[in-house]
């Protein structure tokens, strides 16, 4: 059972429907570890049904009701879905759905690229205005220093690392404001992996960082 | 419009339960008919407050009440109430056919997901239970704290886009926004 919670702010948002993907994404995958945060997203949801009940209706047109209730035979014709496809390979019990599908294959598969002293990667890529990647460091590493313009979720999906002095694990939320200025380290006994989401870009602010800025971005 | 004056019939959980139970297992058209009088216009109401056009929200709709007909088997009265259960397909389609972003959503056959407990399982029941008077108690929040709500479930705005709108601090939202679920999930937990 995870220590570090999605915030309700983002439990909220994603019952109502107006999370961006990454973001979703992020928080659904914690959701498939964490069963109290599960509940807490179907009150937020039976407040949405509250919602609804209680909203002002706005009249549909008789033809509108007799056109829905015309297909609902050829409805009923339809072939089933069909199931999806098993993936090849064993599944990496690492990843949970929904992040799983987003990634085509196991983790040790992945085209990881170097960034400094981490990998890296991308997920999403074409969303705008969210950065979505995959990390890995490596056991007893830190994250180079660094601080953002926005707000940086990570989730963990294997191993664990310490910052600020929290220690998150498999399925831990640790959400970095805008000018939390940090560098997590990974445990020391296995590599550790994270999903990690920003909504503006990192600054590197250690000291090597900052002559390097410039030059990477991660 | 001829059909202004069509009453919008209030149906009790139990009789909606009912309906979908019938729907479910003898492809009751009636009790098919009942549902769609019943959510039709309100899910319209949802639709058309997310500034889609009449016309094509009459579509959205149409597909969200086809949807409920596919896959009434589907709907679980120990899990949520119908109202949730309809209120999350129109969320769904809305994001797939107006924001065309897939859903995330965990697996629940997925080996790796971590199952619920008797809690989370106690939790739902009473939820789901507690329909009538969750909606009382959304009625009758303060209409500052009732406005909030409806922005960030029903115009897909995020707490930060509707303080710049309301010209209101980021902090007065989201206070106001815990106040009021705080309230609802005291009605939530009181019958727990």
């Amino acid at each position: 059972m995870p220590s570090f919670h999605a915030e309700d702010e983002h439990l909220m948002a994603y019952a109502a429907g107006s999370l961006a993907e990454p973001i979703a994404l992020l928080v659904a995958t914690h959701l498939a570890l964490c069963p109290s945060c599960r509940a807490r997203v179907g009150s937020f949801e039976a407040v949405g049904g509250a919602l609804l009940e209680t909203l002002d209706t706005v009249t549909t047109d008789r033809s509108l009701r007799d056109a829905v209730l015309a297909r609902l035979d050829e409805t009923d014709a339809e072939p089933a879905p069909a199931p999806r496809p098993a993936k090849a390979g064993p599944v990496d019990l690492r990843v949970p759905e929904p992040l799983r599908g987003y990634l085509g294959s196991r983790l040790d598969d992945l085209a990881w690229k170097p960034r400094g002293p981490v990998d890296e990667v991308r997920i999403l890529p074409d969303h705008a205005g969210i950065t979505s990647r995959l990390f890995r460091i490596k056991a007893g590493t830190a994250m180079p220093r660094h601080t953002h313009e926005g707000s940086e979720l990570t989730l963990v999906l294997s191993g664990g690392f310490t910052d600020r002095g929290d220690h998150f694990l498999r399925g831990d939320v640790a959400a970095a404001d805008s000018g939390v200025d940090h560098c997590p380290l990974a445990d020391t006994d296995e590599d550790c992996y994270c999903f990690a989401v920003n909504d503006a870009p990192l600054r590197l602010t250690g000291r090597l960082g900052r002559l390097l800025n410039p030059f990477i971005r991660i | 419009m001829l059909e202004a004056n069509r009453a919008v019939p209030a149906q009790d959980d139990a009789t909606l339960v009912d309906l979908m139970a019938a729907v479910a297992a003898k492809r009751d058209r009636e009790a098919f008919g009942q549902l769609f009088d019943h959510f039709a216009p309100r899910v319209k109401g949802y639709i058309c407050r997310l500034g889609v056009e009449p016309a094509s929200a009459e579509d959205l709709v149409q597909d969200v009440m086809l949807t409920v007909w596919r896959r009434a088997e589907q709907f679980d009265p120990a899990k949520a109430g119908v109202a949730t259960w309809i209120f999350t397909i129109a969320r769904n389609r809305r994001i797939d056919v107006i924001r065309r972003e897939r859903r995330p959503e965990p697996d629940p056959n997925d080996p790796a997901l971590v199952p619920d407990r008797e809690l989370e399982a106690d939790a739902a029941l009473a939820q789901k239970q507690d329909g009538g008077r969750l909606r009382r108690a959304v009625a009758e929040l303060p209409d500052d704290q009732a406005q909030l709500l409806r922005l960030a479930y029903f115009e897909d705005k995020t707490q930060s886009v509707i303080a710049a709108e309301l010209n209101l601090p980021l902090g007065t939202v989201k206070s106001r926004i815990r106040l009021a679920m705080t309230k609802l999930r005291s009605q939530l937990a009181e019958l727990e």
